[in-house]
């Protein structure tokens, strides 16, 4: 019996550390089962270096072809599943084929790495960056192991930053103008803002601000459009007067957000939009919906 | 049924209250903050409830409230464990509803403002900012009450801990202001909620929520460092551009009261035309009246218990604005009824009798702005207004005291012209119990003329209306405080006197039927006092042409009486006339006094039918006539046989007879020599005795029935003839007198005559007098009778 187990287990454990593990910031995701992980925090131009440690089990030894790690940028549509198109693909070989006895460590390093887009967790879609270490091997199969690690790309603050304000109404009815104070903000940022009430002959009960997350993926006729609302938040509890004006606070840090992406890798966006939705006593939704950008700002050391 | 479902509703959600309270403590107390956090917003989710009415939504805010104080507490040791304000400022923004965010949000905001990290300008701004967030009525009017509640002790003011400078303490009263603004926004709001089918209930909710509006003015008025100066410039132009704006009756009402009660008085003061100015420019039925009464009684009040300030009153010009301002609101408000305006009338009046009681001008003043408004509405009806200026007249005269003074105010007899009937008299009694009760001295006929104008719903009937259902008594009362008026005028000088006199009659006369027999005779006897003092005064001190001769009042008088005769009180008439005629007596106008008894006979002839009357009637003009002077013989012996014949036709026998020995009288005047007719005296005497028997004999033959009355006429008899014995009466013999006695002693004997005491009195007298030494013993020694033995 033993024995038996013992031909279906891997001949060897592999496990991957980077060079500055210690101290390289960690942040969650979460894997398709729910569980949530710890992965380090690359981003793009950065150099990913590390060792690659292959524990051969005690006494056994492991013929190989060769050993390499492969650096891959996925992109997987859930539709598609298990098809995953690597937008990235880096390789270098780490052995030439010959055997291992013992505990062996491979140094290895991709060197200012061009890694565009940010890991993406979405509804229909996922982007992730894998380091995957396979020990090659004729007939008994290739030993493989992946390492996954999260990818964030910091951009500096637009040059040019609109406030968006709109005046939006039904004739004779409900006439409002809303202000926002940017248009692109960054995911820690705080949207401001007015809703002023030029006219009012409903009996509005509450008025709330929605993030909604709109993605798309697919192209041309396959397109999957998908929105999500992030976060609702009251901004007013009873019915204005004409002339009121209501002030606009919300903080963007408690909410799982995203920078937007655009068209990545023509497979897939995620946009953002700000709803403003008034709700009359008759549970009726008045709203009106803006696109925002946002950015990943980099956040200051602290 | 609704308030079940209330109680209902109310109880659940103490529960949830409860229930989160303990949670959020239980967070606290393991220094959970996200938790805390989280159970607070849940707390306070309750209070997102539409279905409380405000009462028991208050007792729910109230149970809030008190756990909010833990959390505060909670957060102020947070910020000591090293977690910054700020973030904890921005933490609880996160909440996904408005109203727990927003109370956590001033929660925490107070605490930032105490950590001085922060100038607290910034956080109020913020905090009231973030509040408008709360457009529904109810839940917006407590979450600034807590806004205002814990920011309240910590408003920076001059040199107070937090923060020094002016600015500060101009952007905290900017703080206060602009709660205060939304606060009655909403407020005022509320009366559009909801169905119009219950907006009396809801007025009535409304009106319990009122004080949280107004603590914001008292938290204002407790502001250090407003002086006038800032209360002038910015705090009271704020408030009333709130009030006039709101276009509210109950908020504009309660919110008017508010400031004038809250502000010190001297702001009121100085700032009058401001807050006066407002006034016109309030809703139409705001009860302006309240208002204005309240700022007048609050001044009047200041005025009175500092004398420092009352400078100001006068260098403010107070009155005029007063005066201004309710011509400007009674204007503005056309809807206004009688009893509203003459009630802001009545008030100013009071304020300025308080204030400035020795400017008699400006109550004149105040009464004829109140005439300018009467022309405009006519007489006054309903019973209210009648009160109303019953109490504005009234409260110059309780005063002053002193209707003289009234009297000076040319527009308080206009006033009264547009009293009704009825409303007038009171007024008029009024006036009058003024006089007499401080017994004050009216001394010229202006004056007189004046005050019986003010009367004269006292003195004359109304045209046109008929009084059936006056009460007798009363109306005899209030008469009587005319006479007792007339009595209270005075003047030493006798020219001005007479003048008065003048006057009082040309008003009495007016006065119809049933008041002359009630007011005449005092005029009459206030004219003859007159008449005594100039008698006893020089002769004539003023030449012919003065009104105040004897003469010409007399004349004046019989004029007067002469109306008597007409209005059917032909008794009283004659009296006055007999006392006319004595006046003329004593003043020794011949004529006249003849005039007057002619007139008096004229009467008694005429008018007097009565047999009891005519037997009083003639008892008095037979002792005025005894006592005539200035009569020629040939004049008073006409008036004495007329006197006589009046007495022989009288219509009892017993009457007859005493008139008949009264007039004995006439023909012996003691003091007089040549008024001594002894032979006339007699032969009345044996008159009246032959009617005493015409008596006797009718009673004897009519014996059983009834009167025991001729002996007591004998006994009568006897008395008159000791009397003229006594006079020295020569014709009055002894004869006479003891066979008269006898007479009596027989008739006594025949019968029980009823007056045996008269007659031993009678007898004891003439025992007594006999033995008397001097003249008197002889006189009697005559009539020794065997009666006696």
């Amino acid at each position: 019996m033993n024995f038996l187990l013992g031909a279906f287990k891997p001949a060897c454990n592999i496990s991957i550390t980077f060079t500055d593990g210690k101290n390289r910031k960690q942040v969650p995701i979460k894997k398709d089962n729910g569980q949530i992980v710890m992965n380090p925090l690359f981003q793009s131009q950065e150099t990913i270096a590390g060792k690659i440690h292959i524990d051969p089990y005690q006494g056994k030894k492991v013929e190989h072809n060769g050993v390499k790690v492969e650096l891959l940028g996925q992109i997987e549509m859930y539709f598609d599943r298990g098809n995953f198109y690597d937008f990235t693909s880096l390789v270098r070989e780490l052995d030439v084929p010959g055997e291992i006895y013992e505990r062996k460590t491979y140094p290895f390093e991709f060197s200012s790495v061009e890694m565009p887009y940010e890991t993406y967790n979405g509804v229909n879609v996922r982007l992730k960056y894998v380091l995957k270490v396979t020990v090659t091997r004729g007939y008994a199969g290739s030993i493989v192991e992946y390492q996954d690690f999260v990818v964030r790309n910091y951009v500096p603050p637009p040059p040019i930053n609109n406030s968006i304000k709109m005046e939006v109404g039904i004739e004779d009815c409900l006439h409002i103008e809303f202000e926002y104070n940017k248009s692109k903000y960054h995911l820690k940022d705080v949207i401001l803002g007015k809703i002023y009430f030029l006219l009012v002959r409903i009996k509005i009960k509450n008025m709330d601000l929605e993030i909604r997350r709109r993605e798309s993926t697919g192209a041309g006729a396959n397109t999957h459009v998908e929105t999500e609302t992030l976060a609702k938040f009251e901004l007013m509890d009873g019915a204005p007067v004409r002339g009121e004006s209501i002030p606009v606070r919300v903080f963007l840090s408690p909410y799982d957000l995203t920078p937007t992406h655009t068209n990545i890798n023509n497979k897939f966006s995620v946009k953002y939009y700000l709803n403003l939705v008034l709700v009359d006593e008759e549970d009726r939704r008045y709203f009106k919906q803006q696109e925002i950008t946002l950015y990943r700002l980099k956040e200051e050391a602290s | 049924m609704i308030a079940e479902d209330d109680e209902k509703w109310l109880a659940a959600a103490n529960a949830a209250v409860k229930q989160n309270a303990f949670y959020m403590q239980r967070a606290i107390d393991s220094n959970n903050l996200k938790d805390a956090l989280k159970f607070s917003a849940q707390m306070l989710s309750e209070l997102r409830t539409s279905k409380l009415s405000p009462h028991k939504y208050y007792e729910l805010y109230m149970r809030v409230f008190n756990e909010l104080g833990t959390l505060e507490i909670f957060f102020k040791e947070e910020t000591g464990r090293g977690c910054s304000i700020a973030e904890l400022y921005e933490l609880v923004q996160h909440a996904g509803n408005i109203l727990p965010r927003l109370y956590l949000l001033c929660t925490i905001g107070s605490v930032y403002i105490k950590s001085k990290d922060v100038t607290t300008t910034d956080i109020l701004k913020d905090l009231v900012e973030m509040c408008r967030a709360v457009q529904h009525p109810l839940r917006g009017l407590f979450l600034r009450s807590y806004l205002a509640q814990v920011t309240r002790d910590k408003l920076p003011s001059i040199g107070s801990e937090l923060e020094g400078d002016g600015d500060a303490q101009m952007n905290a009263l900017e703080f206060v202001l602009q709660n205060f603004t939304e606060m009655n926004k909403l407020w005022v709001r509320m009366q559009h909620q909801g169905s119009s089918r219950e907006k009396e209930k809801r007025e009535k909710e409304r009106n319990e929520l009122r004080d949280l509006v107004g603590k914001n003015l008292h938290v204002l008025s407790q502001l250090e460092g407003v002086d006038l100066g800032i209360y002038r410039d910015t705090v009271l132009p704020r408030i009333l551009e709130q009030v006039v704006n709101c276009k509210d009756e109950l908020a504009q009402c309660y919110l008017m009261d508010c400031i004038i009660q809250v502000f010190p008085d001297d702001f009121h003061l100085q700032t009058l035309d401001v807050l006066l100015g407002v006034c016109p420019q309030l809703q139409p039925s705001v009860d302006i009246k309240t208002v204005l009464s309240g700022l007048m009684e609050r001044l009047s009040n200041y005025a009175a218990s500092s004398v420092e300030a009352l400078p100001n009153f006068l260098q403010v010009e107070a009155f005029s604005k007063f005066n201004y301002a309710i011509g400007k609101v009674v204007e503005a408000q056309v809807d206004l009824p009688a009893a509203g305006s003459v009630t802001l009338y009545l008030f100013l009046l009071k304020f300025t009798l308080h204030v400035y009681s020795d400017r008699l001008d400006y109550v004149d003043q105040v009464l004829g702005s109140c005439v300018t408004q009467l022309s405009a509405t006519g007489k006054l009806c309903d019973d209210k207004a009648a009160k109303q200026i019953v109490a504005f007249l009234r409260a110059p005269l309780e005063k002053y005291n002193n209707v003289v003074t009234i009297l000076k105010l040319t527009n308080y007899p206009r006033v009264m012209e547009y009293l009704d009937h009825e409303t007038n008299k009171t007024m008029a009694i009024i006036i009058v119990q003024s006089v007499l009760k401080n017994n004050t001295h009216i001394s010229t006929a202006d004056e007189v003329d004046a005050l019986f104008e003010l009367a004269k719903g006292l003195i004359k009937d109304f045209d046109g209306t008929i009084d059936n259902e006056i009460d007798e008594e009363d109306f005899q009362e209030e008469q009587n405080f005319v006479a007792r008026l007339v009595h209270n005028l005075y003047n030493d000088d006798p020219e001005e006197m007479s003048k008065i006199i003048f006057t009082v009659r040309k008003h009495i006369l007016t006065g119809g039927p049933k008041r002359l027999p009630l007011t005449i005779p005092a005029l009459v006897f206030s004219a003859l006092k007159l008449i005594r003092r100039l008698r006893g005064g020089d002769e004539n001190p003023f030449g012919d042409d003065a009104s105040a001769t004897p003469k010409r009042i007399l004349q004046l008088l019989s004029e007067t009486v002469e109306a008597l005769s007409d209005v059917s009180a032909p008794d009283l008439a004659l009296r006055l006339y007999l006392q006319c005629a004595q006046a003329a007596n004593d003043c020794e106008l011949e004529t006249v006094t003849y005039e007057f008894f002619t007139k008096a006979y004229l009467l008694y002839e005429e008018e007097i039918s009565d047999s009891k009357a005519q037997v009083t009637a003639l008892r008095l003009i037979i002792g005025t006539l005894q006592r005539m002077r200035v009569l020629s013989v040939e004049n008073r012996d006409i008036l004495t046989h007329k006197a006589t014949g009046y007495s022989a036709r009288l219509l009892r026998k017993p009457d007859q007879c005493r008139a008949v020995y009264e007039c004995a009288h006439l023909f012996w005047a003691d003091e007089c020599e040549n008024l001594k007719d002894g032979e006339r005296v007699v032969l009345c005497l044996i008159r009246a005795q032959r009617i005493a028997d015409a008596v006797q004999n009718m009673t004897n033959a009519s014996r059983g029935t009834s009167s025991t009355g001729s002996v007591a006429l004998y006994v009568e008899l006897l008395n008159k003839y000791l009397y003229f014995l006594e006079k020295g009466n020569t014709k009055v013999t002894g004869d006479t007198i003891k066979s008269l006695a006898e007479l009596i002693r027989s008739e006594t004997k025949k019968v029980e005559s009823g007056a045996e005491s008269f007659i031993n009195s009678t007898l004891r007298y003439i025992e007594f007098q006999r033995q008397q030494d001097g003249g008197m013993s002889e006189k009697y020694e005559k009539i020794k009778m065997e009666w006696f033995e």
